[in-house]
């Protein structure tokens, strides 16, 4: 009955949506504003009926209802409940329903937070939103139905991947999936725009908020993917240039250089189009993600053919909203009036570099991704591209983007002093000399890039905070008008200020990783001892356990440091025996912002294990980079300058003026 | 997390062999060597993985090509030449930096172009901006002569 009743509720969503797809755009044709206002009752209630399908789903993970297909394929009776909620979106149906819930969830905010919104381009956004929505409900009914039932129940299930039976399962789709779906309302609101063939500073800032929302959704749960990968997968890496994590890195980026083209929009009026383009283009890529992930192309372009309802389906919603959505862009984009004349060096000048560099990246990671698969669908000739290409390409595409960094927010709106600017950032400059000079001498010399990013990384730290050091005028002004200075600046200031030393703080994590990593690779005997970095481990013997799906093999290491205990490891080996599959279970010290990373091999059969032993340096930096960043953007989120709802009541029709 | 779902694709179809990347007896006494052969490790494809390079596959086949690696390297192979001998095994599907050829042109040639494209539109766009922008600028002497004796003269004097 459950799954019945959740299957029930998504048509009417589907219902609902063709409603909103619909009534809202007649509405705004015929200045039927009843018609119009249709679109922010129907989207709260997409909502609604979407999570009730979601939370029917749910219901049939919890009970372990294995007559549903879905269930039984990825469930198990003796999985723990946190398991069994998050294999709802382990799996190709489920995580197309989370999409969805999480698409309806930003319409609902839409449509009950856009109050200040002119009627005619909420109707219209909100309409957008609901085409997007209605095709994906059509996909997951047509092709993924989640709740298909089986004709005879079976009496297990076959249990969810084991590598999926992790907390970053709870944790890392639902924010990467917010980061997504995040962007469909910037492509709404590009839509919208170009229907009515106008646009105005004030749709940049309605647009900023929720790019930014969705941004530090992206920027989390990447981070939160990286680290996953980092401690599943046993050989701690921590970034593959794998074609399902470029997926995610393209919108990021290209989400990225929109967050700051929408910042020259909102304040100088300039960049119009290149934003509405940009908007266009994130959501594309979210999609683009969405359909090599889902279609099953990246494993090999056969698996395409395997099942060609829903790649060609997908593929379908591509060309129809990417295509459509750039169509609209050349028709009416000639027709939206350019403003706000700038000086090549200024911050609009500073932004313009920012967005070069970032849509270059972006086409970089696009192509190093698609290439292989394009040519050998053309030649039918087999290439790879991988981690050593994308280090060639990126970094020197990423590099000049981190030194001009510090620049932009210094530098003047309109007509910049670039000159006057570098003597701002002199204290930056020279703090990054003596810390590169200093990492050389430690170094002995023997590297060079190493001591280059350090630098790198403490100028854009310290550049950032210069901003905010002149702002509230410290060491001019006693300390604490300084301080009482710095409660007041605007939070976006901060959020900027923030955002920029999480580049900073990853880069440090990147560049000490990638120098000072160290690794051991050994097999050792029972009361044995190795050494590296400084650290003493002894293997102490073998333990066995068994946990509620699986057993586990479990290596003891003492870790003695200066020849005192400081604690014990225990990487190990679980066999899930639904699956009859094994996965290695890494064990992690963490000292300071560094870790000790242990992975269990095989028991030899003399007796001895073979382990593979990681010093990782600096490491946890790169995914710390990241939550500063996010925080940046919360912050940012917080101003209430940005806020949808606070600054003016919802009887004004008329586009507001900029301030 | 699809990245892990295709590893245990794989991992589930060999399960049956071993079970971990670089493995105690395979590395090599030599440090010099060894630290080449790792190297060497990370450009070349697992070729029964999803974009793993054998460095880090676990895949049986993946064992064999660490192995070949260092059995030609202590035979006295350069790089290349190990590098080469691979591709005339495996073809270019073995490398993970494809090899700049007239198919791969487009891979390595298109992000530069696009910089540069960008860049000299940008200038394109700067140098047409400049009569309208210089407009707004400073005032010649000659001009800012006239324009006070104009003021000068329409003005009421205090």
């Amino acid at each position: 009955m459950i799954p019945e009743l959740g299957h029930y509720a998504l048509v009417l969503a589907l219902a609902l949506g063709m409603i909103q797809a619909i009534a809202p755009v007649v509405g705004a044709r015929t200045n039927d504003s009843s018609l119009m206002q249709l679109a922010a009752s129907t989207a709260i209630m997409q909502f609604v009926f979407v999570g009730l399908a979601f939370l029917a789903l749910v219901g049939c993970y919890v009970t372990s209802d294995f007559s549903v297909a879905t269930v039984y394929e990825n469930s198990h009776s003796m999985m723990p409940l946190i398991y069994k909620i998050t294999s709802v979106w382990g799996n190709h149906e489920g995580s197309m329903l989370l999409w969805v819930l999480i698409l309806s969830l930003f319409g609902a905010l839409v449509g009950s937070f856009g109050k200040n919104l002119p009627s005619v381009l909420k109707a219209h956004v909100l309409a957008v939103q609901s085409w997007i929505a209605c095709a994906f409900y059509l996909f997951i009914l047509f092709t993924s139905n989640p709740f298909a039932r089986l004709s005879q129940a079976p009496f297990e299930g076959r249990d969810l991947n084991p590598i999926l039976q992790d907390i970053g399962l709870a944790v890392h789709p639902p924010l990467l999936y917010l980061g997504y779906v995040g962007f469909s309302i910037a492509f709404s609101f590009a839509i919208a725009a170009l229907i009515e063939g106008r646009i105005d500073a004030a749709w940049a800032r309605w647009v900023r908020p929720w790019t930014l929302a969705a941004w530090m959704f992206l920027t989390i749960g990447i981070a939160m993917g990286s680290y996953w990968a980092y401690y599943e997968l046993g050989w701690g890496g921590f970034w593959f240039w794998d074609p399902v994590e470029n997926a995610s890195l393209m919108p990021w980026l290209a989400g990225t250089a929109l967050l700051h083209s929408a910042v020259v929009m909102e304040k100088r009026n300039a960049l119009k189009i290149w934003t509405i383009l940009l908007a266009i283009l994130v959501f594309s890529l979210s999609l683009i993600g969405t359909f090599l992930v889902r279609s099953g192309v990246l494993t090999s372009v056969h698996t395409f053919a395997n099942d060609p309802a829903r790649g060609v389906f997908i593929l379908a919603i591509l060309m129809l909203f990417i295509g459509g959505g750039l169509i609209l862009f050349a028709w009416r984009a000639p027709t939206l009036k350019q403003g706000g004349l700038f000086a090549p060096i200024s911050r609009e000048g500073a932004l313009v570099f920012n967005n070069l560099f970032l849509t270059t990246a972006c086409l970089t990671v696009f192509v190093g991704t698609l290439y292989p698969l394009a040519l050998e669908a053309l030649t039918g000739e087999k290439i790879s591209v991988g981690e050593p290409f994308f280090n060639l390409t990126f970094a020197p595409l990423f590099v000049p983007l981190l030194i001009v960094m510090p620049f932009g927010p210094l530098m003047a709106w309109k007509r910049g002093d670039i000159l006057g600017v570098a003597q701002r950032l002199f204290a930056a400059f020279g703090v990054a000399i003596v810390v590169l000079a200093l990492t050389f001498i430690v170094e002995g010399g023997t590297s060079v890039l190493a001591p280059l990013g350090i630098g790198l990384a403490f100028f854009i730290m310290i550049g950032a905070m210069t901003d905010i050091a002149e702002r509230i005028g410290l060491f001019r002004v006693p300390l604490l008008a300084a301080w009482q200075r710095a409660i007041g600046l605007p939070r976006s200031v901060w959020g900027t200020a923030l955002a920029h030393s999480g580049i900073a703080v990853t880069l440090l994590g990147i560049v000490g990783v990638s120098t000072w990593a160290s690794e051991l690779i050994v097999a050792v005997k029972p009361k044995q001892a190795v050494s590296l970095s400084g650290y003493e481990l002894a293997f102490e013997g073998l333990v066995q356990r068994s946990g509620p799906n699986y057993r586990e093999a479990a290596a003891r290491f003492t870790v003695r440091e200066g020849g005192v205990p400081i604690a014990t490891m225990e990487p190990s080996k679980r066999s899930f025996t639904a699956r009859a599959t094994t996965t290695t279970e890494a064990a992690l010290l963490t000292r300071g912002f560094s870790q000790l990373y242990l992975s269990l091999g095989d028991v030899n059969g003399d007796g001895s294990i073979s382990v593979r032993l990681y010093h990782k340096p600096l490491v946890l930096l790169i995914w710390l980079g990241a939550v500063v960043m996010a925080f940046g953007a919360a912050l940012s989120l917080s101003d209430r300058r940005l806020r949808i709802g606070i600054p003016k009541p919802a009887t004004k029709s008329m586009m507001q003026p900029a301030e | 997390m699809w990245r892990h779902a295709f590893i245990v694709l794989f991992v589930a179809l060999l399960a049956s062999g071993p079970s971990q990347a670089v493995q105690p007896d395979e590395i090599l006494k030599d440090s010099v060597l060894e630290s080449r052969a790792r190297n060497l490790s990370r450009e070349l494809r697992c070729m029964v993985c999803q974009n793993q390079s054998i460095d880090d596959s676990e895949a049986p086949l993946a064992r064999d090509l660490r192995l070949l690696v260092r059995e030609r390297l202590t035979q006295g192979d350069t790089d290349q030449q190990v590098l080469d001998f691979l591709v005339s095994r495996y073809g270019n599907f073995v490398l993970l930096r494809p090899p700049l050829e007239w198919h791969t042109i487009l891979l390595w040639g298109l992000p530069p172009a696009a910089l540069i494209a960008g860049l000299i539109g940008l200038m394109i766009k700067v140098r047409r901006q400049r009569p309208t922008a210089s407009g707004t600028e400073a005032l010649s002497q000659n001009e800012e002569r006239r324009l006070s004796t104009l003021v000068d003269d329409r003005l009421p004097k205090p």
